[in-house]
């Protein structure tokens, strides 16, 4: 059994809280003293039905103004996999919320009102979840109960989306009409709409292939921390020093020659090592430990990678940046700490390139800053090298936040485009 | 070509997030520390501390809050653990807290000294400087848990601030804090009651006798069964009766419930797990049934 991540994206309008309570409720992933603790509340407040958003919405000022305020972790699982929900608001910080969700998602489901049609935030979800490379896309359309299950609606919405997309260099791309409220394809394939050929909702997340999502060619191994047992009762420890982090890229194996950066000294791996005995080949997302054939002097926020393949050494990055506070905003000689792998550097803001309209693409070249939730190109100069890529070729290496220096919040998020 | 398509167990991925989220604090701050009950959850997480810095020993002591009112085959199971380990056990207690004067303690038929852990933990934390503190807490518990970061601010008041959380991408953790401000980090967020146990018996991992159906003397009081103990005053309507029972949760004698159960062995607790509609706090803490928001407004206070 293997993990999926998958965030979800629309408003309680889209049926949201309706379609994640029908998937946690169907895998027997509420229980009955949640969905009792939710009937009461509905009751109490007068709703109608029992309002499944409850179950997600935990928090106090939630409750009380019937919002949703963060992103939420939800879990369940089938016997083929398990399943990890970031579930994100539909509207308060939302793109922040969204940007943060999709960072970790293998998939992400948006949902469309058959009865609405491509909105607007359907097309910023959409062009969120690209941006932040989330592999797999699933456009469920849902209230199909409210439209006499129409095939023609169905098509008309996956031609004019389909449209949209291709602007966007969208991934894998799926189509699934559901009645949330009703179960239609939802677990089951639905016997009202005869004319969809394809999976259920349920059984495309048990079923899409995620393992080859991860960078497996690019060996990217950013040191984490050194382990010297210094002062172990075992006198055969008292020389070990191993390096250890969570393989960012590519698959590495002990005899494989290997480079440190920043030194560019070259050395085989002589083992990597776990606790539970050495292993022939470590791969993403496996947390390990290093032991090189030679004596290298090697800190937290190294790389490790091949000789013949490494990431760029930049102290110059262009990035798009999500911007994630109210308190400031990012502009030209803006100063902030960067993390990126496990490297922490000072950042300089050079330009702000554009800020681009979430909803309709347009850059606005005029742009002075970002503000609260909004997304742009940016040119950062940082104070010592960071070991990059591309955030489309690697989102583990090309992915980095940055830190207000004076409140300590985490401020912004950053993609590198072009690096070089 | 590659030769295979490298599928990663869930149990592997969650081990693998852990350690890296164990590393990162080792490697960011100053002072951290664990917190070990001697519960599942936290002997889950001591096990995945091990292996993060093996063949290295943990580098960071481990602290219990003790409430006093905590069942002896736990306290045993802490204290035997810490000393195979070799680690420091750091035990800040309520009873000195009460007796310094920093808390009262709560009277009546339902006093518990669960609210009153706050404030010895948050005094532990200050008087030992620790500026990260690790906690077995999973988001699956609870709702207001399942909206908290991995890396959680708390202010030099100890406080959380739901509405405030920083913002938690890819697997970078902000690190960053003044003097008097701490983080509580839970490496087990993404972990489900299911996941601890499929581990459990994975890596073979000794738990308390507890958690194993055994006879033991109880009473009922909000249709939970409380064990009979000297802290609790029973009214004349709770007699105390024998019955074959095991803990879903270690927490508290005075308000965690036993489940009634003959599951005698970690394969047998799966199954009954994978089939309970009961989730294991709503079984089994009278200290979660206080109102809706009962875990948010303690955690607000510093509560684990």
């Amino acid at each position: 059994m293997d993990i999926l991540r998958f965030a979800t994206a629309g408003s309680v309008d889209d049926g949201k809280s309706t379609l994640i309570g029908r998937l946690l409720f169907d895998s027997k992933a509420i229980f009955e003293d949640q969905l009792e603790a939710v009937e009461r509340t509905s009751r109490d407040r007068g709703t109608e039905y029992t309002d499944l958003s409850l179950l997600t919405d935990g928090l106090r000022a939630e409750r009380e103004q019937g919002i949703t305020i963060d992103v939420a972790y939800r879990y369940f699982a089938t016997p083929r996999r398990k399943f990890i929900i970031a579930d994100t608001p539909g509207h308060i910080q939302y793109t922040r919320n969204m940007v943060t969700g999709a960072s970790t998602a293998d998939l992400a489901i948006i949902l469309i009102d058959a009865r609405k049609g491509v909105l607007e935030q359907s097309r910023r979800h959409a062009f969120l979840t690209t941006l932040l490379r989330v592999p797999h896309l699933v456009l469920a359309v849902n209230k199909m109960d409210l439209v006499d299950y129409s095939e023609e609606r169905f098509e008309e919405i996956r031609e004019e989306f389909t449209s949209f997309a291709s602007k966007l260099n969208a991934p894998d791309l799926t189509f699934i009409p559901i009645s949330a409220l009703h179960g239609d394809n939802v677990v089951s394939r639905s016997e009202n709409m005869p004319w969809y050929n394809g999976s259920s909702l349920l059984h495309h997340l048990e079923n899409v292939h995620i393992a080859s999502d991860r960078n497996l060619v690019d060996v990217r191994f950013p040191v984490q921390y050194v382990i010297r047992p210094q002062r172990a009762t075992d006198p055969a420890l008292h020389d070990y020093r191993g390096y250890a982090g969570q393989v960012a890229g590519g698959v590495l194996k002990p005899g494989d020659e290997v480079m440190h950066l920043p030194s560019g000294l070259t050395t085989r791996i002589a083992s990597i090592d776990t606790y539970d005995g050495p292993v022939e080949e470590a791969f993403p997302p496996m947390s390990v430990t290093l032991r090189l054939e030679d004596d290298i002097d090697i800190s937290r926020g190294d790389m490790i990678c091949r000789p013949n393949n490494q990431p760029h050494a930049a102290q110059e990055l262009e990035a798009m940046v999500c911007w994630m506070t109210d308190a400031s905003k990012l502009g030209p000689r803006t100063k902030l700490t960067i993390k990126h792998t496990t490297r922490t550097a000072r950042a300089l803001v050079r330009d702000l390139h554009y800020r681009l309209d979430v909803n309709t693409l347009h850059r606005d070249e005029s742009a002075q800053a970002l503000g609260l939730n909004e997304i742009g190109r940016v040119s950062l100069r940082v104070t010592q090298p960071l070991f990059v890529d591309d955030y489309a070729r690697n989102r583990l290496t090309g992915g980095f936040i940055l830190v207000d220096e004076a409140t300590n919040n985490t401020v912004g998020a950053g993609m590198v485009v072009e690096a070089r | 070509m590659l030769q295979r398509d490298y599928t990663t167990s869930q149990l592997d991925v969650l081990e693998a997030e852990a350690i890296h989220i164990m590393r990162e604090v080792a490697a960011e701050f100053e002072r951290p520390c664990l917190l070990f009950s001697g519960g599942k959850d936290s002997i889950v997480m001591l096990r995945i501390a091990e292996k993060a810095f093996w063949p290295a020993p943990i580098p960071f002591p481990l602290m219990h809050v003790d409430t006093g009112h905590n069942f002896p085959e736990v306290i045993e199971f802490r204290d035997r653990r810490a000393e195979e380990l070799g680690a420091r056990l750091i035990v800040a207690s309520v009873q000195e807290s009460i007796d310094a004067g920093r808390v009262v303690e709560e009277t009546g038929r339902r006093a518990s000294r669960n609210r009153l852990q706050t404030t010895t933990l948050l005094d532990a934390i200050e008087d030992n400087e620790f500026d990260a503190v690790f906690g077995g807490a999973r988001r699956d518990e609870e709702k207001a848990r399942a909206k908290e970061r991995v890396f959680s601010f708390r202010d030099d008041f100890g406080q959380w601030d739901p509405k405030n959380q920083r913002p938690e991408l890819w697997n970078l953790y902000n690190a960053k804090i003044r003097k008097g401000e701490h983080i509580r980090v839970f490496p087990l967020s993404n972990w489900t009651e299911l996941d601890i146990w499929d581990y459990i018996r994975r890596e073979g991992i000794e738990i308390p006798s507890i958690y194993y159906a055994h006879t033991r003397k109880v009473f009922e009081r909000d249709g939970m069964l409380l064990a009979d103990n000297p802290w609790i005053t029973r009214g004349d309507d709770e007699p105390v009766f024998e019955a074959v029972v095991r803990y879903r949760t270690v927490g508290d004698a005075t308000c965690t419930g036993a489940v009634q159960s003959n599951a005698a062995t970690v394969e047998e607790i799966i199954e009954e797990i994978a089939a309970t509609r009961i989730t294991e706090r709503g079984a089994t803490r009278a200290d979660d049934r206080a109102s809706e928001a009962a875990m948010e407004d303690r955690k607000r206070e510093g509560y684990f």
